[in-house]
Parts: structure tokens; C-alpha cells; sequence
């Protein structure tokens, strides 16, 4: 695999459109070729609708010709993971639950994607029903790491995270549970920025666990992420948590740059045991950088910070067990045949419709909602959180942004971790408490193992701090050339 | 390894109406208790007094409008139905012959 080709950033595609040096017909036929060549190494797409998306692209032209484009990135192709409803297009989630499901609507970030003349970009592999770090769980294909194919791509955004790093879209969108976006954005070399909880509408985005789960961007540097953070974020009246204050301009505020200087936590808790070596010493390196740039470094002190994926697997899996009980096998999605009855029918559909690790989830979130464990097990979790929030809530009274390592190791190899889900569950170890207390927070590349493989390090800003988030990012990415 | 963390699995996999087969049931039941027994450490933390949460942040009743607006039809409503009929889902019999 060739390394992504530059010129496929975002911004620079979208000023050749504008400067009429190239069309989006052009760019779409460019695309579907990369993915031709270059994905059957990869498999990041499930499916691609080329003849769907090169209308869409002769459309923008003709907006364009006309004088009339609906912003300066209309004719731009978006790589969409499968758990975003598209209207029209597949929505499987990876999973053979929904393998023949076509979305009968838009989600809230699609109608945004439009409204700006974006165009969706094929359906992106993940582990299914977005449960998992690596994208094995998905029933539906295998995606490699674009750097090295014996490695996961992470997960469970791995085909939005592949379809970047490999050059065959300019950007994606991801979902973010527990570090979804994060950790493949890490392991691939690309940005990925999780939002605040509620920052985007979670409308047509299918639930997994509802008070954790966001949806961001995924691309080659952190303007782009802001320029298409700028284009799915705001209020919508159809998702009950999204926040009602319109946004900011975060391209504009990630251009301007900090108007002082950062004041940079570290969190002790997340450089200790378990950090990969050479993780450890890039982004280390990555935080001497900041502090060229003139932030005040501190260390500072998240004391629950261990507890954060016990409390999450359990909230996590208890808000899945909920939201999956939908799959029925009625109303849409996989039905066994020769069912003797109706609760024969929901037993049977769901067990063959369901991969291994949504069944384990399944079960693990019913029995911590169970009568007799309720209290142990989900209460308990549920106060752990509160604590783990109040931790992050104390420490920036003091600094304005943390610095942390996205994740404790690079890419893992294929298969190592899949017949264990406990050491599968720590991959997630520095990105489940950010998703638990609501935080924006991003990942962006911080240099390579000696073998080659992407770190990133991940910044963690207060509720709906983006615009800091942003600054401290591309602050690092600048200096860091 | 001993395992105190046994989850009764069959009593768990009706609850969530999921068919299970013997080989999951007894790879699951092991595996979950591996994670119950990684779940004691929160039994350390003292939550004595602490409210717990079930959102990041505090947020209470949000309301919109209730206004009629656009709807599917029957045949978009239906369209991802397994099995349909006269516009409606088909389903295996659940009332007794009298």
C-alpha cells in the first residue's frame, strides 16, 4: 500500500473544486478508482453506489456552473459508517441482524451532509453493531490496516479510519462509544475527533448505548476535522439530548489559533502500567512540543480513572441490552424460518442474527440489569460515573486541556485479542472516560513505532470546549510538522 | 481458574430472548465471569451519598412542538418487513384455535 496521496486533504480538494481546476464529477470517478485498486487489500468499504454518487457529484457541478453551490465543500465525497442512516443505502451495522435493511430515512448529520452539497460515500465496515476495537466483529468483511495488513485497523470506525488513512476518501464520519473513533483514528494515522455528548444529533444513528454514543469526523488533519465537525453540528428538535445552543465556527477558531497560552494537563493515571514503550516516548515527545509552543505542562490527577472500564462495561452493555431489544425478528431485520410461535420467533432470530460479541453484550447488560443485581452491578456502576465526571470536572479548574495517549499499545495484530474480550475490553482503557463524562476529545497522529505503526495522542477538553480542543490540536500539529 | 462470578446463563439468555447455543453458553459463561470478577473493583470505590448518572451532564425535560409533519406510507413503513401481507407485517399465529 502506497501512502495516502496529500493532496486528497479536504480543504485543498475543496479550493480545487472552487478554483474550477477540478470538478466533482472528476473527484468522485478519482475516488471509486482508489477504491477499485486499492481497497480490495484494505476492505473498508461493505458497498460503494458508484453510479448514485457520480449523479450527486454532476449535481454539485451543475450548482456550481449555475453560481450557486451550496457552500465551499459542496461536490465533497463522505465516507459513512454503517450505522448511519443513509436514505436508500444499505444500513447493516456489520451485522447479518440487518444485512438486507435499507435506511428509510436520512439521519440528522446526512440531511446536514446535503443540505451542503457533501456527498455520502459508500458504507464503511465496523465490528457490529459498533461493539468492539478492532473490526473483527463485523459479520459482513474483514478490514485490514492500510500501513500494515497482518494489523486490525481498531475499531470499531475501522473501514471510516482505513477509508482515510489508504487515500480513497478525503474524510468520514465514525461513531464514538467508547473510543470508536479514537483509538482507529490512532491506528491508522488519522485525526479523529469525538464531540461532546450532544453536540450532534444522534437522529438515524443507530443506538448502541444511548448516553454514550456520539458521532464525529475522521480525516487527514485537524482543519478538515473542524471544517466537517462544522457541517454535521448543531441542534435538532428529533434527538432529546442534543444540546439546543447553535456551535461556533470551529474552522474559523482552529485557523485563529489559542488567544493565550494553553495550560496542559497530564493525567498521571495514564502513564502508568500497561503504556506500550514507544507510545509512551512519542507522545511524551508530542507534549515537549506543546510546551515549545509555549503551553504551561502540569501533571495532574484523575484518582477513578481505573474504575472507568469496569463502570463502562456495565453502563454500556446495559443500555445495548435495552436498545437491542428491537430486533425481533417482526418488523424488520432477520427472521428464522420454521419459528413455532411469536416468542419462539424472537429467540431464534436473534440468535442467529446476532454475531458473538453483541450476544455476550446482550447478556452481560441484562444480568447487571437483572432483579438481585441491579444495585451491585448498574447502580453502583452509575455513581462510579458520577465520580469519574467530577474527577475530570476539579481538574480543569486548573489546566484548560489534558494530554493523554489515545491508546495503550499500537495496532494489534489480527486475531490476537479476539478470543479474549477482557484484554479486547482494556484496549479501550484511555478512551471509555471521556464518552462517560460527555467530553469532546480527539486523536491525532504523534509519530510511528520503529516498526512502522501510528501513535496517536489524545487531547481532552472541557463540555463543549471544541474550540480549545481544536486550537491545542492543530497547535501540536503545526509545530509538529 | 475458580470462577465465583457464575452467571446462571440460561436464566440470563431468557431474559434477553436470545437462543444460545450449548457451545455459547458455556464459552459465554465463562468469559462473562471473567468480566464480573474484573467488575469487583468497583466494590473499592466509596459511593457512599454520591447521585449516580445516567447522562454526562445535567439536563432536564426538553420539549418540542408536537406538530403533525411528513410520515411514511404504509408501503415505505413496510418495506424492510420480513414478511407482509394486505399492508401489514405477517407473523406466526400467537392465538389458540377456539
Amino acid at each position: 500500500m502506497s501512502a495516502p496521496d496529500p493532496v486528497l486533504s479536504a480543504h485543498e480538494l475543496a479550493a480545487s473544486l472552487v478554483s474550477g481546476s477540478r470538478t466533482a464529477v472528476q473527484l468522485a470517478e478519482d475516488c471509486l478508482a482508489r477504491v477499485r485498486e486499492r481497497d480490495p487489500a484494505v476492505g473498508a468499504f461493505l458497498s460503494v453506489d458508484g453510479a448514485k454518487i457520480l449523479e450527486a457529484a454532476r449535481a454539485s457541478d451543475e450548482r456550481r456552473a449555475r453560481g450557486a453551490p451550496l457552500g465551499p465543500f459542496d461536490g465533497l465525497p463522505v465516507g459513512m459508517k454503517d450505522v448511519i442512516a443513509v436514505k436508500g443505502e444499505p444500513l447493516t451495522c456489520a451485522s447479518r441482524m440487518l444485512e438486507t435493511f435499507v435506511a428509510p430515512y436520512d439521519a440528522h448529520v446526512t440531511e446536514r451532509l446535503r443540505a451542503r452539497g457533501l456527498i455520502p460515500f459508500g458504507r464503511l465496515n465496523m465490528d457490529e453493531f459498533a461493539m468492539g476495537s478492532s473490526t473483527e466483529n463485523s459479520a459482513l468483511g474483514t478490514t485490514r490496516n492500510p500501513v500494515d495488513a497482518d494489523f486490525t485497523p481498531g475499531g470499531s470506525s475501522g473501514g471510516s479510519a482505513a477509508a482515510v488513512a489508504a487515500g480513497m476518501v478525503p474524510w468520514s464520519l465514525g461513531s464514538d462509544t467508547g473510543g470508536s473513533i479514537r483509538q482507529p483514528a490512532s491506528f491508522c494515522g488519522v485525526v479523529g475527533l469525538k464531540p461532546t455528548y450532544g453536540r450532534v444529533s444522534r437522529y438515524g444513528l443507530v443506538a448502541y448505548a444511548s448516553s454514550l454514543d456520539q458521532i464525529g469526523p475522521m480525516a487527514h488533519c485537524v482543519e478538515d476535522a473542524a471544517c466537517l465537525l462544522d457541517a454535521i453540528a448543531g441542534p435538532d428538535v428529533r434527538d432529546s439530548t442534543s444540546w439546543r445552543e447553535a456551535p461556533p465556527s470551529f474552522a474559523e477558531a482552529a485557523a485563529r489559533g489559542p488567544d493565550r497560552p494553553l495550560r496542559v494537563g497530564l493525567p498521571k493515571e495514564y502513564f502508568g502500567e500497561g503504556l506500550d514503550a514507544e507510545v509512551e516516548a512519542s507522545v511524551r515527545a508530542a507534549v515537549e512540543t506543546l510546551a515549545a509552543q509555549g503551553c504551561e505542562i502540569s501533571e495532574i490527577s484523575l484518582p477513578h480513572t481505573e474504575y472507568a472500564v469496569p463502570v463502562y462495561y456495565i453502563v454500556a452493555t446495559a443500555e445495548a441490552s435495552s436498545n437491542l431489544a428491537r430486533y425481533d425478528g417482526v418488523r424488520y431485520g432477520h427472521r428464522a424460518e420454521g419459528a413455532a410461535d411469536g416468542i419462539d420467533l424472537y429467540f431464534r432470530s436473534r440468535g442467529e442474527g446476532f454475531g458473538s460479541e453483541v450476544k455476550r453484550r446482550i447478556i452481560l447488560g441484562t444480568y447487571v440489569l437483572s432483579s438481585g443485581y441491579y444495585d451491585a452491578y448498574y447502580l453502583r456502576a452509575q455513581k462510579v460515573r458520577t465520580r469519574i465526571r467530577e474527577d475530570f470536572i476539579k481538574a480543569f479548574e486548573t489546566v484548560d486541556i489534558l494530554v493523554t495517549p489515545t491508546a495503550p499499545t499500537p495496532a494489534f495484530r489480527r486475531g490476537e485479542k479476539t478470543d479474549d474480550p477482557l484484554s479486547m475490553y482494556l484496549a479501550d482503557i484511555y478512551t471509555i472516560s471521556a464518552n462517560l463524562a460527555g467530553l469532546p476529545c480527539l486523536s491525532v497522529p504523534c509519530g510511528k513505532t520503529q516498526s512502522g505503526m501510528p501513535v496517536g495522542v489524545q487531547f481532552i477538553a472541557p463540555h463543549f470546549a471544541e474550540t480549545t480542543l481544536l486550537q491545542a490540536a492543530r497547535l501540536y500539529e503545526s509545530a509538529r510538522g | 481458574m475458580k470462577n465465583d462470578n457464575a452467571m446462571d446463563i440460561d436464566y440470563v439468555a431468557r431474559l434477553a430472548r436470545v437462543a444460545l447455543s450449548d457451545e455459547e453458553k458455556a464459552t459465554f459463561a465463562k468469559q462473562l465471569g471473567d468480566v464480573l470478577g474484573y467488575f469487583e473493583k468497583l466494590k473499592e470505590v466509596d459511593v457512599d451519598g454520591v447521585e449516580p448518572s445516567a447522562h454526562p451532564y445535567e439536563v432536564s425535560n426538553v420539549w418540542r412542538a408536537d406538530e403533525p409533519g411528513p410520515a411514511f406510507t404504509v408501503n415505505e413503513a413496510l418495506a424492510n418487513a420480513p414478511a407482509r401481507r394486505d399492508g401489514q407485517v405477517v407473523v406466526p399465529k400467537v392465538v389458540e384455535d377456539a
